[in-house]
């Protein structure tokens, strides 16, 4: 089980959490060209290891915000509001 | 050593002592005329239709851990090619089409068991979508039936059909000739197919990187050393990201984590595979007598080949409003197999943007079914540089084209499909 902390309620079992995807995604402008539109919408890093992600707590608070989860092990090594930076940790906690 | 009555009768009298071993465990070579990364269901067989169809027999199969050792060990065993759009009809009848002669083929028992796929329909919506898809089916030459209510209910009396169901069933539709093949004998048979058309499997080769010159593949360095190769195909489900990053290319897929589980063994019970896209969730009898359950994702990124509880928790909810006397019985195991995800729910077979590089993966759910034409296909655009017309609409270029192959309509979330 993940135990995934929000930034407004604390941690929270992952039960509670919709996931969003890709955070580091950034929205082209309406009028770019093509080729960035296709990155935006199909290329993926995918990496393994740690990865930022949207999660949405859709159970609780109702906000979008980001977790830094390694996807090798499933293990959250951080999270932070929208607008906010995520701790820089890159290894488990 | 050809399989047969008479070789097993032989064996028998000196008590199967003397049985050859399957395949040979050759150390690699340094230059091979193409090369496959990944000994699974579809490396394998991607190597055997190079060298039965294409006469290719100076090859070989790398393989980081042992073979059928990732999803293909791992699957619920379920073939079929019940789809609605006219790519993918084609492309799984064509996969059927092989499951069905190829125990004959490979003279190795895959065990092929054409016990049906029944799709159970629990609204009238479902229902209009099922005729819908299934009127598809039989305009592509695909057998589809559609059973009532009370013709699954005298079939399957396990199945909850009254009227009080949590979700109430108003019929399915049936896919006779999809059915259950045994997983490992699929990888087995095609390695000892291979072995004997002369192809090395390498087992324990992990590739590390993929050299090029000019934009074009000149090899692998593994952890057995460089191999020189002009073409190199990857059928590495999870980690086809992985792999095509080593030349730098981005592609348009998702590493997630798909479970499966079975209960203890018990006597015949469910002579059909039953499946329920509304609650998510698909079962079978393995011929041990094991229920053996699928159902959806995590819905997060991952490659830890182990999954969380609440889908567990999940497929139990979903087997039991189905099957409420399944209730009774004990999980004995559950594990999880890392898929790629691509951004349509459709696989991608085909060149890559680097001469000599082909991919068969993205695979999302539906891998093991295809396991046979996918093998096939990939063999084809490896020799031929180019792709046969069954795999054309599934090449790369299509997320760029705009001509998805969105079977479900979801949209470009990998986790979505």
């Amino acid at each position: 089980m993940m135990l995934i902390s929000c930034p407004c309620c604390g941690p929270r079992n992952q039960v509670e959490f919709t996931y969003g995807g890709d955070a580091t995604l950034a929205r082209p402008a309406n009028d770019a060209p093509q080729a960035l539109w296709f990155d935006y919408v199909y290329l993926r890093d995918n990496p393994s290891g740690p990865h930022d992600e949207l999660w949405l707590h859709s159970a609780g608070c109702r906000r979008w915000f980001k977790v830094r989860r390694d996807t090798a092990t499933h293990a959250i090594l951080g999270s932070a509001k929208l607008d906010e930076a995520l701790p820089n940790t890159m290894g488990a906690v | 050593m050809k399989y047969s009555i008479f070789s097993l009768a032989r064996n028998a009298l000196s008590n199967h002592q003397h049985w050859q071993r399957a395949w040979r465990s050759p150390k690699p070579k340094a230059r091979y005329d193409a090369v496959v990364v990944g000994g699974g269901g579809h490396g394998l067989a991607t190597a055997y239709y190079l060298a039965k169809e294409h006469g290719m027999t100076n090859i070989a199969v790398l393989e980081k851990g042992w073979l059928g050792g990732g999803n293909t060990g791992r699957n619920t065993t379920i073939v079929r090619s019940n789809y609605h759009l006219d790519a993918n009809a084609h492309f799984y009848e064509f996969a059927m089409k092989l499951w069905e002669g190829l125990s004959q083929d490979l003279n190795f028992n895959v065990m092929y068991s054409a016990r049906g796929v029944l799709n159970l329909v629990h609204s009238p919506a479902e229902l209009d979508a099922a005729m819908r898809r299934g009127n598809a089916m039989r305009l592509n030459g695909i057998d589809a039936e559609f059973k009532s209510r009370d013709e699954i209910e005298r079939w399957i009396p396990n199945l909850d059909c009254s009227a009080t169901a949590r979700f109430p069933i108003h019929g399915g539709l049936l896919q006779p000739r999809g059915g259950t093949v045994r997983h490992d004998a699929v990888a087995w048979g095609y390695a000892r197919a291979a072995d004997a058309l002369g192809v090395d499997i390498i087992q324990q080769c992990e590739v590390t990187g993929i050299r090029m010159e000019h934009g074009a593949v000149t090899g692998v360095d593994t952890t057995q050393g460089f191999i020189a190769t002009p073409k190199v195909g990857l059928a590495v489900a999870g980690h086809t990201t992985q792999l095509a990053g080593m030349t730098g290319l981005r592609l348009p897929i998702e590493s997630h984590v798909l479970q499966a589980m079975v209960t203890e063994p018990v006597k015949p019970v469910l002579d059909t595979v039953v499946t329920s896209g509304a609650v998510h969730f698909y079962i079978s009898q393995s011929d041990k007598g094991e229920l053996v359950m699928g159902g959806d994702l995590d819905f997060y990124n991952s490659y830890a080949q182990r999954g969380n509880l609440p889908i567990v928790e999940h497929f139990v909810a979903a087997c039991i409003s189905l099957f409420p006397s399944f209730g009774r019985l004990k999980l004995m195991r559950t594990w999880g197999g890392i898929v790629d995800m691509t951004m349509d729910g459709s696989p991608i077979i085909g060149n890559l943007p680097i001469k000599g590089l082909t991919i068969t993966g993205g695979w999302c759910y539906g891998g093991f079914k295809a396991t046979p034409a996918s093998g096939w296909l990939h063999a084809y655009t490896m020799a031929k540089g180019e792709p046969h017309p069954l795999n054309a609409p599934f090449t790369l270029e299509r997320f760029a084209q705009g001509r998805m192959i969105d079977e479900k309509g979801a949209g470009p979330y990998a986790w979505a499909h």
